[in-house]
């Protein structure tokens, strides 16, 4: 299906199609947009050049990365709408049906085609998949709350949708439960209107209890229509991928497309695994086991958390472990040394429970044992603050995460105050900061405070340029750069001069 | 000609392999640090990581101009995954004694078996007598298969052995119930776990040609509840033991979580089985629950998750006025238990330092500081009667900005910070997680992981639930009731405490079995009812 459409995407290659192309059914080339939301369910067929089907691909590919950066930075929906119009604008405008704008065949179509295009470039694996699926879908939410009322019920409609209303009798008998789980927005029964749906349908309501479950199905708010449709176009897309997926081999036929859609998977790639912990060597460093207790004033502090948690608990879960272990082969432990660390560290269990349940995992981490991927790739690559962030909030006993983040503000602040900063001015910052949720903020907020004065030093006499004093994204950044302002002259100028014009990505 | 879209390419992570190299199944008992043991081993398989942002698009901007191939490992797939938990019941097992002598032969296991008192039951003679008289492998097996004629269900379905020597092995499959118990008894694993149903059979996952063809399709949906999650909370006991007053904490899990999974998401065949020490298991074994995707596991999970982040977190519980119905009726089960349960027996403000954590949740200043000073006056008061304080002082009009709309909040609040549910909920997101199966013996207590009858969860004694070496003295001193002794042969656990558990799972299997035979039936029945109409 998708080779037959996309085939006649080159102009080179219309001649060759030319018989096929006369026999084809003319309610193809006449695809129109009636509407300015699309649920992608047809594939284009209209001719569109080379040039044009790389061009739109890069164009959606844009938005959708910024897209993906909001979700990171935790932005609101509210401020990635905000942030997210001149994008769209520039990149991927989509005109409303009632502007009457003359441009608006040629952005739907353009949305379609860049849509159809990505597709088959983030098909092959399923993490690409996932990824893309829960991106598009951001943005088709975003469009569909951006659409006005009107063409936005004329698209509803237009779908389909087998959702049963909840009669009056039904609606009455549970009016108490459909009224608080609603939230407590409906003021009167008779006005609103529920649906009735398999839960599994409407997963995201039913996460954020904001429906009213009952044998298997959840009432929906008439309101919340919006997150049903979302719901359903993630379920369509997931699916239309799935099968993209199956039929990708034989695109395999045509050298003209691969390539492009080559580049743009790749570049829709992991930045953690280009992380590799020689960015952070620090020649002449005592990076050993007995030396990680002075070493941590360097550590940023959700590893300086999972440290002060050791030593408290002599125990970390999961996680920490995980996380902290990482860390730790970033600063430059080596297997050895870390190893050294753990077993000390946790000092109420015998050798025999530490041989049989931790020394694995810590080996693992580092690809001494394991598959050959992952020995290749020397094991896990240290987090960045993006993946602590965004990934695995700590839950019960568990110490991992970024206090930024996950910590509430009193004991953010006593924690802080606790590893030595106890400037009420940078306290404060801290505190909007998070309030704002602009985690990165507060961290570098508390790393200028902690090192004032050395980081006075190398701006005035010019040692550390632009690219050393850019915000830290990355915890061994952190600890790198903490590092060598806290040791400014013992470790020597030229060694530093190689090592600071590696970028680490976030 | 660059493939880099292809599902084969080496740089795009690709499913299957990685985990066969996290965890080969090649036992590793050569090297002593062995492999990883845990409860709750990571997903595997379908090795992404479920839905985690580890990667960004941020700089697509870059590929206008020059587009350059990156080459990655393919090392960031399911990484903390692989990474299994340890966190788990075996974390600090306790030793037993190591002396005991088996005198029957274990080839003869119609004889009597004479184990002593002390009997360990990480002994290999022990588990063997166990597996092969004891262990309900037919039932084990139907409750799997959901039929009692052999299916891919139970056929491609994962077992994963903890050999006695921590050897961990994965990926193994039998296609009938004879033939798991004969490699068990071959193997004489401490224990094994059960993980999800694949799309090919998990031994030949590897001679498969693409390694996406190899995925988990189905499981049961899983919660594991731990006691260890309420350290911060359970005053009578710490780590790894347990006394029946703490054991109230699952008690009240298990309420609280099996009516929301009745009555909101309708499911009907819901297991729980006591973890052999400090928790329990619950398997939601209906089909639908079974086929769901990590998606909608992450769903559920959420839907019952009310305590949030960990220790340090600060104010755990965070929920919307007015209460959800899930929410009003969790409380409602939890209220009574709070009385007696958190406040008279773990009497948890006890002490000066203690009360602090009670007077940070209460909303209002003045309130806080009349408390404060009444308690200090009353050291060692009981905290059923501070509990009562609250009221009484905020009734006696002592705060004049008191808010009576937050005071109750906020008790509501503790209420369920001090009762509900503490999943380990990850167990719960994924597909494809292992848990320990049902009946197997916990190494460390030597307790049988027996299932809890929901109708009577309240009368659950873990610490009289039978040890191995009961169980077969029990059957060393059977004598066939004068009655029965031309009737049938008496299998060795009727000969046993482990009777009623037996039976229970029986029926709960039966009760799975006769409802997908309906289904299946009914199916039939409608796709020819379509064949007839043409
Ligand atoms: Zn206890």
């Amino acid at each position: 299906m998708i080779r037959q459409d996309f085939s006649r995407i080159d102009a080179k290659r219309k001649n060759t199609d030319h018989r096929k192309k006369q026999f084809a059914t003319p309610q193809y080339a006449a695809l129109s947009y009636d509407t300015r939301l699309n649920f992608y369910t047809t594939p284009p067929t209209a001719d569109i050049t080379l040039e044009q089907f790389e061009q739109w691909a890069i164009d959606r590919l844009r938005v959708l990365a910024e897209l993906e950066a909001c979700s990171f930075r935790n932005r609101s929906q509210a401020e990635t709408a905000s942030y997210m119009k001149p994008i769209l604008d520039k990149y991927l405008p989509l005109g409303s049906s009632s502007s009457g704008s003359s441009k608006l065949g040629e952005e739907r179509m353009k949305d379609h085609y860049s849509h159809f295009i990505l597709r088959l470039a983030f098909a092959s694996t399923e993490d690409l998949r996932r990824r893309f699926s829960r991106v598009e879908s951001a943005l088709f939410r975003l469009r569909f709350m951006d659409n006005d009322a009107k063409e936005r019920q004329v698209f509803v409609e237009g779908l389909n949708l087998e959702w049963e209303v909840v009669g009056e009798e039904e609606k009455m008998r549970w009016s108490e439960e459909l009224r608080a789980a609603a939230g407590g927005f409906v003021k009167r029964m008779e006005e609103e209107s529920w649906f009735k749906v398999d839960w599994e349908r409407v997963p995201e309501l039913v996460e954020g209890r904001r429906v009213f479950l009952r044998a298997g199905k959840a009432y929906v708010p008439g309101r919340e229509q919006m997150s049903m449709v979302v719901a359903e176009f993630t379920a369509r897309l997931d699916k239309a991928l799935e099968m993209t997926s199956r039929a990708l081999p034989r695109l395999d036929e045509d050298d003209r497309l691969t390539p492009i859609l080559a580049h743009l998977s790749n570049n829709f790639t992991t930045p953690d695994a280009s992380y590799s912990s020689s960015t952070t060597a620090l020649p002449g460093a005592d990076i050993s086991a007995r030396n990680i207790d002075t070493l941590s004033s360097s550590f940023p502090l959700c590893m300086q958390n999972l440290h002060r948690s050791l030593r408290r608990d002599a125990h970390l879960k999961h996680y920490g472990r995980l996380q902290y272990t990482l860390f730790l082969k970033g600063i430059g432990l080596n297997l050895e040394e870390c190893l050294v660390f753990w077993r000390s560290s946790f000092s109420k269990i015998t050798d025999d429970t530490f041989n049989k349940e931790y020394r694995y995992n810590v080996r693992h981490a580092y690809g001494d044992v394991g598959g050959d991927s992952n020995r290749r790739g020397n094991g896990y690559s240290p987090f960045s603050c993006q993946k602590i962030l965004t990934e695995h909030p700590p839950g019960p006993g568990e110490s991992h995460g970024c206090p930024y983040r996950h910590f509430s503000t009193e004991n953010l602040t006593a924690l802080l105050q606790a590893v030595g900063v106890k400037d009420h001015e940078v306290l404060r910052g801290v505190k909007e900061d998070k309030e704002k949720m602009k985690y990165h903020l507060a961290c570098n907020r508390v790393f200028e405070y902690a090192h004032k004065q050395e980081l006075k030093k190398v701006k005035d006499d010019g040692t550390w340029g632009a690219a050393q004093l850019e915000t830290i994204v990355h915890p061994n950044e952190y600890f790198k750069r903490s590092y060598l302002l806290m040791n400014l002259g013992k470790v020597k100028e030229a060694e530093v001069e190689d090592e600071v014009d590696v970028k680490m990505e976030d | 000609m660059p493939h880099s879209v292809s599902p084969e390419d080496p740089a795009s992570p690709d499913q299957g392999a990685i985990v066969e190299e996290a965890r080969t199944d090649n036992v590793e008992t050569q090297d002593s640090e062995g492999t990883a043991v845990a409860d709750n081993m990571g997903p595997i398989g379908d090795s992404q990581t479920s839905e985690d942002p580890d990667m960004t698009m941020a700089d697509a901007g870059a590929i206008e101009e020059k587009i350059t191939v990156k080459v990655e490992t393919a090392t960031e797939v399911k990484l903390e995954d692989l990474f299994a938990d340890m966190d788990s019941d075996e974390e600090f097992p306790s030793s037993t004694g190591q002396d005991i002598k088996i005198s029957s032969s274990p080839e003869a296991p119609a004889s009597p078996v004479h184990i002593g008192h002390t009997s360990n039951s990480s002994d290999p003679e022990v588990m063997r007598s166990f597996y092969q008289r004891l262990f309900p492998w037919r039932y084990l097996f139907q409750w799997l298969n959901h039929s009692p004629t052999p299916s891919t269900d139970f056929g491609h379905r994962e077992f994963a052995f903890t050999l006695q020597n921590d050897a961990y092995l994965r990926y193994q499959s039998f296609p009938t119930h004879d033939l798991l118990r004969k490699d068990v008894l071959r193997l004489m694993p401490s224990r094994f776990e059960i993980g999800p149903v694949y799309s090919t059979n998990p031994r030949d996952r590897k001679t498969l040609r693409k390694s996406t063809a190899f995925k988990p399709i189905a499981k049961e949906l899983c919660f594991d509840i731990d006691l260890t999650d309420y350290d911060d909370i359970r005053t009578c006991c710490d780590k790894a033991n347990i006394c029946n007053k703490c054991w109230q904490f699952i008690t009240m899990a298990i309420k609280v979580i099996d009516v929301a999974l009745r009555d909101d998401f309708g499911f009907k065949h819901i297991m729980w089985v006591y973890s052999g020490r400090r928790g329990a298991h619950a398997w939601v074994c209906d089909k639908k629950a079974r086929q769901m995707d990590d998606h909608k596991r992450r769903a559920l999970a959420g839907y019952l998750e009310v305590i949030k982040g960990g220790a340090q977190g600060g104010k755990r519980v965070n929920i919307k006025r007015p209460l959800h119905p899930h929410v009003a009726r969790s409380l409602d089960i939890l209220k009574s238990h709070f009385q007696t349960d958190i406040l008279h027996d773990q009497d948890p403000w006890e002490t000066d330092e203690k009360f602090d954590r009670l007077l940070q949740l209460l909303p209002d200043k003045s309130l806080n500081e009349a408390l404060r000073k009444k308690w200090n006056s009353a050291p060692g008061r009981a905290s059923t009667a501070k509990w009562t304080d609250i009221d009484a002082l905020a009734k006696s009009g002592m705060s004049k900005s008191l808010d009576a709309k937050a005071l109750l909040d906020a008790k509501q609040d503790i209420v369920l910070e001090y009762t509900y549910p503490r999943l380990d909920i990850e167990v719960s997101k994924h597909l494809n997680h292992l848990l320990k199966s049902p009946f197997v013996v916990h190494p460390g207590t030597g307790r049988v992981c027996v299932p809890i009858n929901t109708n009577h969860c309240e009368d659950f004694d873990p610490l009289s639930v039978p040890t191995v070496t009961d169980l077969l003295r029990e059957i060393d001193e059977w004598t066939t009731p004068e009655e029965e002794k031309d009737g049938k042969a008496i299998q060795d656990w009727e000969k046993t405490s482990l009777k009623p558990y037996v039976e229970y799972f029986r029926s709960f299997v039966l009760g799975i079995m006769k409802d997908e035979k309906e289904v299946k039936v009914k199916r039939e029945r409608e796709e020819n009812g379509d064949v007839m109409e043409f």
